[in-house]
Order: C-alpha cells, then sequence, then structure tokens
C-alpha cells in the first residue's frame, strides 16, 4: 500500500500546460521534496494532493482510496503555507483548534490534543496570543501545531521555509527534520532551494516545465542525475558540463573535449547502454568538488590547466580554470594557494564523474 | 587658512539657511491659515446666520455676531410653526432618510463584501469580465438610469417608497462597495483561504469567520462613502419619491425654494446644518477607527 500514489496527472490553466503525466508513488513515512524552479509547477503539484486545485486528467490516491473529488478536509491532510496563514482574527489556541471544531471533534479530544501539541512545539506559553504578537519563528511553529493537532496521514508543506531569516532557517530545518523523525508521518514538502531539499528529503523529486525530472534519494540525485537539468540545478557552484566526444577504442572509452589535446579515459564508468558509443557527442561532467589539486585516488585523472579566476568565499574558494576555452570550476579550501595566468596541475576524481547525451541531455 | 575661511563660510551659511526656514515656516502657517479660513467662512455664516432673528439679518452684516444664543430658527427648521397645511418642516423627512439610509448602506455594503470575496478567493472563469462590467455601474451618469429605474420600481409596485430608494440605491452602491472590497480582499493572501478549506469550513464560515473579522478598515471606508451618497443624494429622491415618502434632501429643497412670503434665512441655514449633521457625525465615529490598520503583521513576518 502507498500513502500517496499521483497517475497520470496532468492540468493546464487554459492552454498552459502546467503538469504533464505525473507519475509519483510515496511509502509510508517517507519525506519527499518536490523541488524545481519556480514555475516547475511543483505548488501546483501540492495542491491538487491538498485537493486545493481541480485535475484535468490521471488520478490522486490517498492510501489506495481514489481522493481525486474528495473535498481536502476528507482527504486527512494538512498544510503547511509559506506565509503561515494563520487565521488574523483568532489567537494562538483559536487557530491551533479551529479545524478539529470544523469537524466536530469532542471538547476533551480538542483540549487533549492542544495541550499535547502545543507543549511539543513549545508554544503552550502563547496560547492567548494574536498572531500580529508573534516573531516569525513562532507562526511558523504554531501553523506546524495547527497542523499536527488533525493527526493527518499526510503533511503537506508549501515551502515553509521561505519568509524567514537565513539564521532561523536553518534552526527550523532542523526542527521540520526532529519532527519527522519522530512522528515518521509521510510529508510532501515543496521548495526550490537546494539545501533544503537535500537536507530533508528521504526523496527528492526534481521537475521542470511540468515534469519529474528524477525522483530519487538525495544520494542518487547528487551522485547520478539522470540528465543535464538535474545535474546543473543541484549543486553549487552547479556541476561543470564540458562539451566533447567519446572515442572508443578497442574496448578502451576516453574522453576528448572540444578543442583539447588529451583524452580523458572513462573505463570505470558505469554505461546504461554501451551501444554506440564511438564518436558521440556527449557532455562530461564533473562536480566542482571533485576536481582536487593533488592526487587522492590511484584513478585519478591528471592535467595541466590555466586559472582565470578566484572567488574567495570563506571556508573555501572557487577557482575558474580554461580547458581549451570551456570555463572550469573548481572547489579548493581557501588555504591552498593557486597563482592566477599560471598553469596548475589538477586532478579529476574519475569516480564522480557523469556523461551525458548532448542531444537528448539524458544520463548515458 | 584655508580651513579658517571654510568654517567661518559654514557659520555665514549656517545663519542664512536659518533665516530662509524661518521665513518659510511663517509663510507655510500663513498659507494654511488662508485656505482653513476660506473653507471655515461658509460654515462661519451659516451657524452665525441661524442664530440670528430676521431683524438682526436685516439690520447687520453676513460676518455680525448674533446677540444672543437664539434657536428659535432650528426650532422651526426642526419642528415648524405648529400651524397646519404649507408647513413644511424637517423632522419626518429625517426619519424617511434615517430609515432609507441605514437598510441600503447595510446591504449594499454587505452584498459588495460578498461580491469582492467571490471576485477574489473564488475565481471563476469570466470573473473579471464581471468585474469590469460591474465597475461600469461607477462611470455610468444617474441621469442615465432614471427612466428604466422608474419603471421598474414602478413594475415593482415600489414607486414613491422607501423601499422603492433602499433599492435603487443598494443597486447603485454596488458596483463601489464591490471595488473597495475587491481591492482590499486582493491584498490578503489566499493562502488563507485554502488553510481554512483544508481546516473544513466552507463559503460562509471563511467569509464570516476568517475574512470579515478582518474586514474593518474597508468596512469603515465603504460605510462612510456609502453613507455621504446615499444622505446627501438629491436626484434619486427627487425623481422616486415625492410628498411624504420623500428624504431630507428633497424636503430641504422643498422647505427653501417654497416660501411664499419672505425668505427665512435663518431657518433655510438651520436646516441645511441639520440635513447635514449625520455625515459629520459618521465621519467623527468612523474616522477613528479609518487609520488603523488591524491586519497588520498578521500573515506575513
Amino acid at each position: 500500500m502507498k500513502t500517496l500514489k499521483i497517475e497520470e496527472l496532468s492540468k493546464n490553466f487554459g492552454t498552459t500546460e502546467v503538469l504533464k503525466k505525473i507519475n509519483l508513488e510515496i511509502d509510508e513515512g517517507n519525506f519527499l521534496v518536490l523541488l524545481g524552479p519556480s514555475g516547475c509547477g511543483k505548488s501546483t503539484l501540492l495542491n491538487i494532493i491538498a485537493g486545493l486545485e481541480t485535475i484535468n486528467e490521471g488520478n490522486v490516491f490517498i492510501d489506495d482510496y481514489n481522493v481525486s473529488k474528495v473535498e481536502p478536509k476528507d482527504r486527512n491532510i494538512a498544510m503547511v503555507f509559506q506565509s503561515y496563514a494563520l487565521y488574523p482574527s483568532m489567537n494562538v489556541k483559536e487557530n491551533m483548534v479551529f479545524g478539529l471544531k470544523q469537524a466536530k471533534t469532542s471538547k476533551e479530544k480538542i483540549e487533549e490534543q492542544l495541550t499535547k501539541v502545543s507543549s511539543f512545539l513549545q508554544v503552550d506559553e502563547l496560547l492567548n496570543r494574536k498572531p500580529s504578537q508573534l516573531s516569525g519563528g513562532q507562526r511558523q511553529r504554531v501553523a506546524i501545531g495547527r497542523a499536527l493537532v488533525r493527526e493527518p496521514r499526510i503533511f503537506l508543506f508549501d515551502e515553509p521555509l521561505s519568509n524567514l531569516d537565513a539564521k532561523l532557517r536553518v534552526e527550523m530545518r532542523r526542527e521540520i527534520k526532529k519532527l519527522h523523525q519522530k512522528l515518521k508521518t509521510t510529508v510532501v514538502y515543496v521548495t526550490h532551494d537546494q539545501t533544503e531539499a537535500m537536507s530533508l528529503g528521504t526523496k527528492i523529486a526534481i521537475m521542470n516545465h511540468g515534469v519529474i525530472q528524477q525522483n530519487e534519494s538525495p544520494e542518487i540525485i547528487y551522485n547520478k542525475p539522470s540528465n543535464t537539468f538535474v545535474a546543473d540545478f543541484i549543486g553549487s557552484p552547479s556541476m561543470n558540463l564540458i562539451k566533447g566526444k567519446l572515442n572508443e577504442n578497442s574496448d578502451k572509452i576516453s574522453f576528448t573535449a572540444e578543442g583539447a589535446n588529451f583524452d580523458i579515459p572513462i573505463n570505470s564508468y558505469d554505461f546504461n547502454n554501451t551501444s554506440e558509443l564511438n564518436n558521440k557527442e556527449v557532455y562530461f561532467g564533473i562536480r566542482p568538488e571533485h576536481i582536487y589539486f593533488k592526487k587522492s585516488n590511484e584513478g585519478d585523472f591528471e592535467v595541466n590547466l590555466r586559472a582565470d579566476l578566484s572567488e574567495y568565499i570563506g571556508h573555501e574558494q572557487i577557482m575558474t580554470f580554461d580547458l581549451a576555452n570551456q570555463e572550469l570550476l573548481a572547489k579548493f579550501p581557501s588555504t591552498i594557494k593557486i597563482e592566477l595566468n599560471k598553469e596548475t596541475k589538477l586532478y579529476f576524481d574519475l569516480t564522480q564523474v557523469s556523461l551525458f547525451d548532448s542531444i537528448t541531455q539524458e544520463r548515458l | 587658512m584655508q580651513a579658517k575661511t571654510s568654517s567661518s563660510n559654514y557659520k555665514q551659511l549656517e545663519q542664512k539657511s536659518r533665516y530662509t526656514n524661518i521665513f518659510l515656516r511663517w509663510f507655510l502657517y500663513f498659507v494654511l491659515i488662508l485656505f482653513a479660513s476660506y473653507f471655515i467662512f461658509p460654515l462661519y455664516v451659516m451657524v452665525v446666520t441661524s442664530l440670528k432673528t430676521m431683524e438682526e439679518i436685516r439690520q447687520g452684516t453676513l460676518l455680525t455676531w448674533p446677540s444672543g444664543l437664539n434657536f428659535d430658527a432650528w426650532a422651526v427648521a426642526w419642528g415648524g410653526r405648529g400651524y397646519g397645511a404649507g408647513d413644511t418642516f424637517l423632522k419626518p423627512y429625517f426619519w424617511n432618510s434615517l430609515k432609507m439610509v441605514i437598510p441600503a448602506v447595510f446591504f449594499s455594503t454587505f452584498i459588495g463584501a460578498m461580491t469582492g470575496y467571490v471576485l477574489t478567493k473564488w475565481r471563476f472563469k469570466g470573473d473579471s469580465w464581471v468585474f469590469l462590467f460591474l465597475l461600469f455601474g461607477c462611470f455610468i451618469p444617474f441621469q442615465a438610469i432614471l427612466l428604466p429605474m422608474a419603471r421598474t420600481l414602478g413594475a415593482l409596485g415600489i414607486s414613491n417608497s422607501i423601499i422603492g430608494l433602499v433599492l435603487v440605491h443598494t443597486v447603485y452602491g454596488i458596483p463601489f462597495t464591490t471595488l473597495f472590497f475587491r481591492n482590499y480582499y486582493v491584498s490578503i493572501p489566499t493562502e488563507l483561504v485554502k488553510a481554512a478549506r483544508i481546516d473544513g469550513a466552507g463559503f460562509f464560515k471563511i467569509f464570516f469567520k476568517i475574512l470579515l473579522p478582518i474586514s474593518a478598515p474597508i468596512i469603515v471606508v465603504t460605510v462612510i462613502w456609502q453613507f455621504t451618497q446615499i444622505w446627501n443624494d438629491f436626484l434619486f429622491g427627487s425623481t422616486f419619491s415625492f410628498g411624504e415618502a420623500a428624504p431630507i434632501q428633497v424636503a430641504l429643497n422643498n422647505m427653501v425654494l417654497s416660501s411664499t412670503s419672505v425668505k427665512e434665512y435663518n431657518v433655510d441655514m438651520a436646516s441645511a446644518i441639520i440635513a447635514g449633521i449625520p455625515t459629520l457625525i459618521v465621519y467623527v465615529l468612523a474616522g477613528k477607527y479609518f487609520i488603523r490598520g488591524l491586519t497588520s503583521g498578521a500573515v506575513k513576518g
């Protein structure tokens, strides 16, 4: 049984297709993050799961029950919004129990839930305050509390941390993670922040133009992006994508960057499909953090490149090198000194390489 | 050496700018007082004249102070002279107006709030067209709809009645009230409505429990606007009612224009002030709430 299943879901606003045949499944207790740039349809998808948007095609199942035409209140979900959406005229307590009251829950049960949740979230001191008298973090807590008291099957979070300042955001992120570890409720979480996605999710579904690009664990998303969009979207700075060609020569495969006079051997690469690799136009993907300034593994590829630019950001520095007129970014500890406009010896970690077809943009 | 000259220069400049500032300040007060007296002057004349006897009015000038507080003219304006036919006074028409203005303000405000709520929080296909057509209602010259409206009231059997006027004012108030409420609700995050829907509240519950409690500022604006419009209306009142069903502005007009003998300026002035007082009261009472931003900081961080 899947806690949440989305089947061939399509949605359009007028003539704009927002979601195109989305298929998605979440197992009990998972934390699924919908990640993507603005306008990719992630919030629409969340609203559809909540029942706040109608569906054009396809179905949504919660616990194998088709809820496509069920009212939001009957879907056994709770949602936390970016603007918190606390009812301004009610105090914290009224805000938290509003849903239970609507559901005609007994007074004793309401009281019990309220006490449990408010002490759990440490908002019991605030129960008589109005939302306008709370700080951003407290409002966020109350909003989560309002969702918690309903004991839903699925929690929906719509960019809940975007309105907080940077420091508080990191704190609240940890709290949400702790919350999930304790409660083990299924969560669907929408964000455009990749750090949030990576640190919170047990699964990340990366979306672009209404299509799920990849739906995997954070480790796989990071190490084995399924196409250039995912490769480029995840990581900061993002993965280097060097244009070039593959050469296959008696079982040995190597990569030559456009205009470069050296080959990079890629023998350990795990190809999805090994046919017709010779002369294939590809992108050679390597993350800036997988380029080293000294040899770390036996298989590292050694090359001399000219350093063009250095960006110092405290704990590390981002260097830009010239690889046959293509930019190559590398991340080093800020303690080492690299001279600009000079050839420097670099080592590529070939176990961490990704290759993409330059036409389909898909992973090879 | 250089430093010294420049510092004395600064002293001079400082002195100069001080004089300029003093001059500008006095000039500002002068202009303000001038305009204030310009605006207060008619009111002064009205009040002063209403407190004079006809004898005083004939002998003095517009500006002369009355000899004493003489409220006879006010009594006549409000309650008449006590003889039968042809005596027009404001009291019954004042109540007429109140009976008209209270329901008309209430219904137009309420319907406007509802419409604004639907147009912003329950969007439907073609809603922007509905809003556009409603806006047309704000721009239609009311003279253009007098005849069709008269026929409609006739067909409904409520011409020359307070109810008829309530209907007319409600209908022609809705475009404005809708505009006010729509623009207010647009700024309130739709997420509030979504949250309430997930919590299980329906269409009316969301309106009454979530949105209406935070609508005080715009309700005040709308009430002030509608009250002023309806209370001060002469066109609809004079077209759709006559005789005993007329609102106060029509009665005021009849009173001032129909006097056959001597023009009683003191009574006219007192009547005009009486007709204007309710609007003033609404401004004074509601104006306090006018400025209060009741939702400030309630929804955003």
